[in-house]
């Protein structure tokens, strides 16, 4: 009892509501849906909102407005932005580690997991003024023209993140895309979807531009057939299963979709075959030019 | 003779023509997009909004070569032949001919913003040549606007008297008065501006919220303000008035929106293309953009489809 003869009042739980990141704010589903997650243990976490198609066809949206500014962008400004952003993880790495070993992941291994993805989006953001040089090219041709390549980035592409490693699975698909200056919707793993809310959190103060990196929680199920189908979504960077493959393969047709999946599975994310320039390469386009030079 | 003032002229115009309850009016715009319109009646209403479409250019750098194309689009929105035509082509007085030229024989109107669009700012001489000109260039219809500072001003006489000069300079085209909501500032001054020139138009001609030159274009309550006061005016004395709503209109569910409001509001008769248009240029490549996914069950990307011209 306090001096005035009152109970000490119970502190009531503030209880965070996850939100998905989409167009630069934090969004529910539209539809109102949301799942209960629970922790490794087995108790309740949170609701997580149950994103729909048109939660999707949202998310693109605002990808694709946010495009070309972001490919605007010099290499360099998207370089320090995808710096930053491992800046932002680094911050927060101990709640990100206490996230994922909230979710399963042992200890030891949830602080490596924290530590790969952070270098991974260094790696990455080191990439962002070189890829050009390493993938454009002046092309020796038999006439009098000065014959150059060049890249170009592809536009909204979607990305299906895998369940382990949850966090760095999505960041390793994701920074080699928006380096170049695509936008991206992703859809987090359905098992483990809070360390990339989490993320969002990040991506929300990292600089980056509203819309360039939105990430949706919901039903792999429900929402593979939008990303195989969208026309809108340029590219496709998976890890799926056999059956979810074709179905997104033959989805991705009718809009001749680029489709690449990703064989990577438990330690090997974490090795150094897990970050490649030609991750970049993947969802670029290639424009050559001929330029006469005068006989 | 006795001076009244522009407050006590509005007021007694309001006591004419009733007021507009605005808490009543939001509150009940606000549930039109809450209906949920799927499949067969969103294709429905798709196609209609299509049919209903003024498909519009009006811009400094408008030119001959852009007006044909535009009128290209107007006669042939989509290779799906379930896709209607538009109801007309809305231009500048001076491209009138070239559109004329480009429709033929078609069923697409030629409307004209006439009147020194979009101000209204010029000598009321010069505004009916203007009309004049666009109608004997072959314009089948004239957007023209009201004289918004004599209205402000209580001039409600001299409004009315212009307008009345405008429909003789008509014709037989069709006549839109332009209104220009966003420069009347309340929902009373709308629905007394709307009775203003719906009491000296002829049937079946419309009356039209916006220029879409200004910040604030139609609204699903601006436009609901204008509907009631049509459907009040029908009901006083038997004859229809049109109505189109234009600029800010850029999506297929916010035509569903407004078709919705018409439906509840005043309905069947006016979802046709005679009693009902939207003044729009990018809403017709969104409205096929969503025919299409009803029809593939994909959505689509808005580059599949031509660039709508900018501007409303």
């Amino acid at each position: 009892m306090d001096t005035d003869g009152h109970e000490p009042m119970t502190r009531l739980p503030i209880t965070k509501t996850p939100k998905p990141y989409v167009g630069g704010a934090f969004i529910r589903s539209e539809s109102g849906r949301t799942y209960p997650l629970a922790d490794a243990r087995g108790n309740f976490f949170a609701h997580i909102p149950q994103c729909t198609r048109k939660d999707l066809r949202n998310a693109v949206e605002a990808a694709a407005k946010a495009g070309p500014g972001w490919a605007r962008r010099t290499a360099y400004n998207r370089g320090q932005i995808l710096y930053r952003l491992g800046e932002m993880l680094e911050a927060r790495r101990l709640e990100m580690i206490d996230t994922l070993v909230r979710f399963g992941v042992a200890a030891g291994a949830a602080a490596r997991e924290v530590d790969a993805a952070t270098d991974r989006l260094v790696y990455y953001a080191g990439w962002a003024d070189k890829y050009e040089q390493v993938l454009g090219n002046t092309n020796p041709v038999a006439s009098p023209h000065f014959n150059f390549t060049v890249t170009e980035p592809m536009g909204v592409i979607g990305v299906i993140a895998p369940d382990a490693p949850s966090l760095l699975g999505l960041i390793s698909l994701v920074a080699p895309i928006i380096v170049s200056g695509n936008t991206v919707v992703a859809l987090a793993s359905e098992r483990t979807p809070y360390p990339a809310v989490l993320l969002g959190e990040m991506l929300a103060t990292s600089d980056l531009p509203g819309g360039v990196v939105n990430v949706l929680t919901g039903f792999r199920k429900e929402l593979l057939p939008t990303f195989a189908t969208h026309a809108h979504l340029r590219g496709l960077s998976a890890v799926a299963t056999p059956e979810e493959r074709k179905a997104l393969r033959l989805g991705a047709a009718e809009s001749v979709k680029r489709v690449h999946f990703s064989e990577l599975t438990g330690a090997a994310w974490f090795r150094d075959e897990a970050e490649s320039l030609y991750a970049v390469r993947d969802f670029l386009e290639f424009k050559t030019t001929w330029h006469p030079i005068g006989a | 003779m006795l001076v009244r003032s522009a407050s006590a002229s509005l007021a007694r115009l309001r006591d004419e023509v009733g007021s507009v309850d605005g808490v009543g009016l939001e509150e009940r715009v606000a549930k039109y997009t809450t209906r949920s319109i799927k499949k067969g009646a969103k294709l429905w209403g798709l196609r209609r909004a299509v049919s209903m479409i003024d498909l519009t250019t009006l811009e400094g750098k408008d030119t001959p070569g852009k007006v044909a194309s535009l009128c290209r689009k107007a006669l042939r929105p989509h290779d799906d032949e379930n896709v209607p035509t538009v109801a007309a082509v809305c231009v500048y007085p001076s491209m009138v001919r070239h559109a004329r030229r480009a429709l033929g024989s078609s069923p697409i109107k030629v409307a004209s913003v006439a009147t020194a669009f979009p101000s209204g700012q010029a000598p009321l001489k010069t505004r009916l040549g203007e009309v004049r000109a666009a109608v004997a260039d072959g314009a089948d219809e004239v957007d023209m606007v009201i004289n918004r500072g004599a209205f402000l001003a209580g001039e409600f006489a001299r409004v009315q008297d212009e307008i009345s000069a405008v429909v003789e300079a008509c014709g037989a085209a069709r006549l839109k008065v332009i209104l220009e909501v966003s420069e009347l500032e309340t929902y009373d001054a709308i629905r007394g501006a709307s009775f203003l020139a719906m009491e000296v138009i002829r049937p079946g001609d419309f009356i039209k919220t916006s220029t879409g030159k200004t910040a604030v274009n139609a609204t699903l309550a601006n436009n609901q303000v204008m509907l009631e006061a049509i459907r009040d005016h029908f009901l006083a004395s038997g004859i229809a008035i049109g109505m189109k709503p234009a600029g800010g209109i850029r999506t297929a569910k916010q035509a569903l929106h407004f078709l919705v409001a018409v439906k509840e509001t005043l309905g069947d008769a006016w979802l046709n293309n005679t009693r009902y248009r939207f003044g729009a240029s990018a809403l017709l490549n969104d409205l096929l953009r969503q025919i299409e996914k009803e029809r593939t069950g994909a959505y689509q990307a808005p580059y599949y489809f031509s660039e709508a011209a900018e501007s409303y």
